[in-house]
């Protein structure tokens, strides 16, 4: 099926939610409203003719640079397959700012759990009804979320953990054989009576 | 430590006694560990990242490790050697300093690849920027990644390095 | 490992007799830094939770910062095992967003050296697959084989394991008449090798012990999870993006995809020694179809270095030599659009997906990566199984962590 054909299909089947459709070489991308998305995305996959079993990726985009007519500052982009008709279609739902959050689709289809918990951990955006939503690939605890657009390459802040490992670096570095080779530091470490054999 | 009221010791400094002809002694005793350390250093497996593939083909048919004594060990506590191949993370340095404290003396670490040496290309919020920041580094091996002969360069220049320690197995150093 | 004092996840406690143990990021089994926190009841896996992140490096931020030229170095970095396949799917992608086209000699060229990266890694997989089961002989008869390859790419591009040899429009030089030759003895003698392999373990009783009827997935549930590449094909679901969506010369070549029916380690095991088999009858017929002409496209935008018969230029204050284009920071004439290409790369599908928004710098680049997706299916595969199945396991899904992390 044609992927304007199915886009038009989606649009009768929930009036109002289809904002715009781009097609550019040879793909087509359709910006939606994030309320119905479950049910859109139940649709897509059970509907028999359109049949997008295979969700190929999950992602964030935030918008904060470029210009859009239609659009918020974040995105939620499905690009979905469908192996049995080979055709796909990409959905671009909006979130906006003040509120970045949007239904979980991990009922649809479970891979998506793991694609969620990226999307939370580099841009900040909450879905609702995740089984585990966290942090995945930065440590727990750590503060910021580097994808937005104002999070410079190397980061502000240093992370909690790195300061601590480093004051722990700090104080094991007596311990080193070069600091404790005779000849060459002699005074510069402090050397405490009966701490000299480790 | 202590008045030491022995008739046969000499002063060759001031405050500094030795036992005389003690030097003919140490000095082979030097020789002979260094010699056994270097013959048989026993890694620690710490691949990270793409280097460790390279690492692997060191140690795998063409390029043989195994004929410098060189074995892999899976747990720290038996190895004495730590091949840092790859990028560290901040994520992970705690992890790596962990494994390092619980090798035993003496231990000897080598930086392999431009990952572990000085962050590579990694100029990110996520990266360590080399591997020294976390750990005291004996040989770094730059490459991306090192070819296995450039790590067998590395691994012949930590033998070197050993070869010239002095008094490293003794609690008097 | 330190993650116990500052994690905030809640770790079942255990009672009775199921304790929890971690296998921590430094482990040799566990193909790179991966953390997987099990409960265990005797043996037998009540949860498994792993946790990945230990290798992220920030490619997706990095690639903004940089032009489209420049990030492609990057994509080595991620499956690291087969490095060309990337490169290829990046190049694939950024073409079909930039509208350029390539030269149909430089497309069988990256068709060979797409193959070539498949039989290395299914090559590397074997070998350390088999060796955390316990064959340590099938590691040191793949890294032989291995050598072999990475001497021809190295004959190919000057690097083993790192290349960056495609570019954005073709690639970078030509094939040289001794590396068509040496690849020719190569392709001669690799079905051989590969029976090899398959006598050391095809039958043997406790290969098939430890693989038949192990790590179960069915089809539907296989798809759901977003498994691709030959996790998939092991369970019936008949899904090779190279005859879905034929790209470089695929669809002119002749070749089968196989597909297993049990769905277990040893079904995906088949899957990958078949796929090898293919790849040799792929190159085969790549190199007896090679055609002469040109290796990179002449409208490529400034982007790229070098292009053959582009004139000396300064860049900044030194020369780089006869062939540099000089690369401009920010241009506007590029097209503006986003799109997602998928490659079939070893591990599974490998998508790229871009946004352009007609500067030199892709405003958004996502790396979608199988290995992610395959570890995050790995509690599904290995719930109710033992301990040394978890091994199994993770060496089936065939992950490395440099993609899984990005």
């Amino acid at each position: 099926m044609e992927p304007m054909e199915i886009v038009r299909r989606l649009d009768t089947a929930f009036p109002g939610e289809v904002l715009e459709s781009i097609a550019y070489q040879g793909q087509v991308g359709v910006l939606v409203r994030r309320e119905r998305i479950v049910a859109m995305m139940q649709w897509l996959r059970d509907m028999p003719e359109v049949q997008m079993n295979h969700l190929m990726d999950l992602c964030g985009v935030d918008n904060k640079k470029r210009q859009l007519e239609k659009g918020e500052r974040f995105e939620v982009v499905y690009n979905l397959y469908s192996i049995s008709h080979r055709h796909s279609l990409r959905i671009r739902a909006m979130i906006p700012e003040n509120d970045p959050s949007i239904d979980s689709v991990t009922g649809v289809w479970t891979g998506a759990n793991w694609h969620e918990r990226e999307c939370f951990d580099l841009f900040g955006i909450t879905f609702n009804n995740h089984p585990d939503l966290r942090r995945i690939l930065l440590p727990d605890d750590w503060e910021g979320f580097p994808l937005r657009k104002e999070y410079s390459l190397k980061g502000k802040k240093e992370w909690q953990g790195m300061i601590d490992l480093q004051e722990k670096v700090a104080k094991l570095a007596k311990y080193d054989f070069s600091s404790q080779q005779s000849g060459t530091d002699k005074g510069s470490t402090a050397q405490e009576p009966g701490e000299k054999h480790e | 430590m202590g008045e030491i009221k022995a008739p046969g010791l000499v002063e060759i400094e001031e405050g500094v006694r030795m036992i005389p002809g003690a030097n003919t002694l140490i000095g082979p005793l030097n020789k002979i560990v260094n010699w056994s350390r270097s013959g048989s250093i026993w890694p620690v497996t710490f691949g990270l990242a793409c280097c460790a593939i390279e690492m692997m083909d060191a140690g795998a048919s063409t390029n043989d490790l195994d004929r410098f004594g060189i074995i892999f060990r899976a747990s720290p506590r038996q190895a004495d050697c730590m091949v840092v191949a790859g990028t560290l993370t901040k994520k992970m340095s705690p992890v790596l300093r962990r494994v390092y404290d619980q090798m035993p003396e003496p231990r000897y670490v080598l930086a392999m690849g431009s990952c572990a040496c000085s962050g590579g290309i990694f100029e990110t919020y996520a990266v360590t920027q080399g591997v020294d920041q976390i750990l005291p580094v004996d040989v770094y091996v730059p490459g991306c990644p090192p070819r296995p002969e450039a790590l067998l360069e590395g691994f012949l220049k930590l033998q070197e390095k050993i070869d010239q320690e002095q008094y490293r197995w003794s609690q008097w150093r | 490992m330190s993650d116990t004092e500052q994690t905030s996840i809640e770790v079942p406690v255990a009672d009775g007799d199921r304790y929890s143990i971690k296998m921590g990021p430094q482990h040799p089994a566990t193909h790179g830094v991966l953390r997987v926190d099990l409960e265990l009841d005797g043996e037998t896996i009540v949860e498994c939770t792993p946790h990945v992140g230990y290798l992220h490096r920030g490619f997706d931020k990095f690639a903004e910062n940089r032009t489209y030229a420049q990030a492609m170095v990057l994509t080595d970095r991620l499956d690291y095992i087969a490095a060309m396949s990337n490169n290829v799917g990046f190049c694939l992608a950024v073409e079909q967003l930039l509208d350029i086209n390539v030269p149909v000699r430089a497309k069988y060229i990256r068709t060979i050296a797409c193959e070539m990266s498949r039989i290395a890694s299914h090559l590397l997989w074997l070998a350390t697959h088999a060796l955390d089961i316990g064959a340590m002989t099938v590691f040191l008869y793949c890294f032989r084989e291995r050598e072999i390859l990475l001497d021809l790419f190295e004959e190919l591009c000057g690097a083993r394991l790192t290349f960056s040899y495609p570019r954005i429009g073709g690639v970078r030089q030509d094939v040289t008449v001794r590396f068509i030759e040496e690849l020719q003895r190569f392709i001669n003698i690799f079905p051989s090798k590969i029976a090899e392999y398959e006598t050391l373990i095809d039958t043997n009783r406790i290969w098939l012990k430890r693989t038949v009827g192990v790590g179960y997935v069915s089809g539907e549930e296989a798809l759901s999870l977003g498994l691709t590449g030959a996790c998939l094909r092991g369970s019936g679901v008949d899904y090779d993006i190279r005859k879905h969506r034929p790209y470089e010369v695929y669809g002119q070549l002749d070749f089968e995809v196989p597909l297993g029916t049990d769905g277990d380690i040893y079904a995906r095991y088949r899957c990958r020694m078949e796929e090898m088999h293919q790849s040799n009858r792929i190159l085969q017929q790549c190199i007896d179809q090679l055609p002469p002409g040109p290796i990179i496209s002449k409208d490529a935008p400034e982007l790229l270095m070098p292009v053959q018969g582009a004139r000396k230029v300064h860049y900044g204050r030194s020369t780089y030599g006869t062939r540099l284009v000089g690369i401009s920071r920010e241009r506007e004439h590029l097209p503006k659009g986003d799109i997602y290409v998928s490659t079939e790369v070893p591990k599974g599908e490998l998508g790229f997906y871009f946004i352009s928004d007609g500067t030199a710098r892709p405003y958004r680049m996502h790396i979608r990566a199988p290995s992610f997706i395959h570890i995050g299916a790995l509690p599904a595969l290995s719930k109710g199984e033992l301990i040394a199945d978890l091994i199994a396991n993770i060496g089936s899904l065939d992950v490395v962590l440099g993609e899984c992390d990005r």
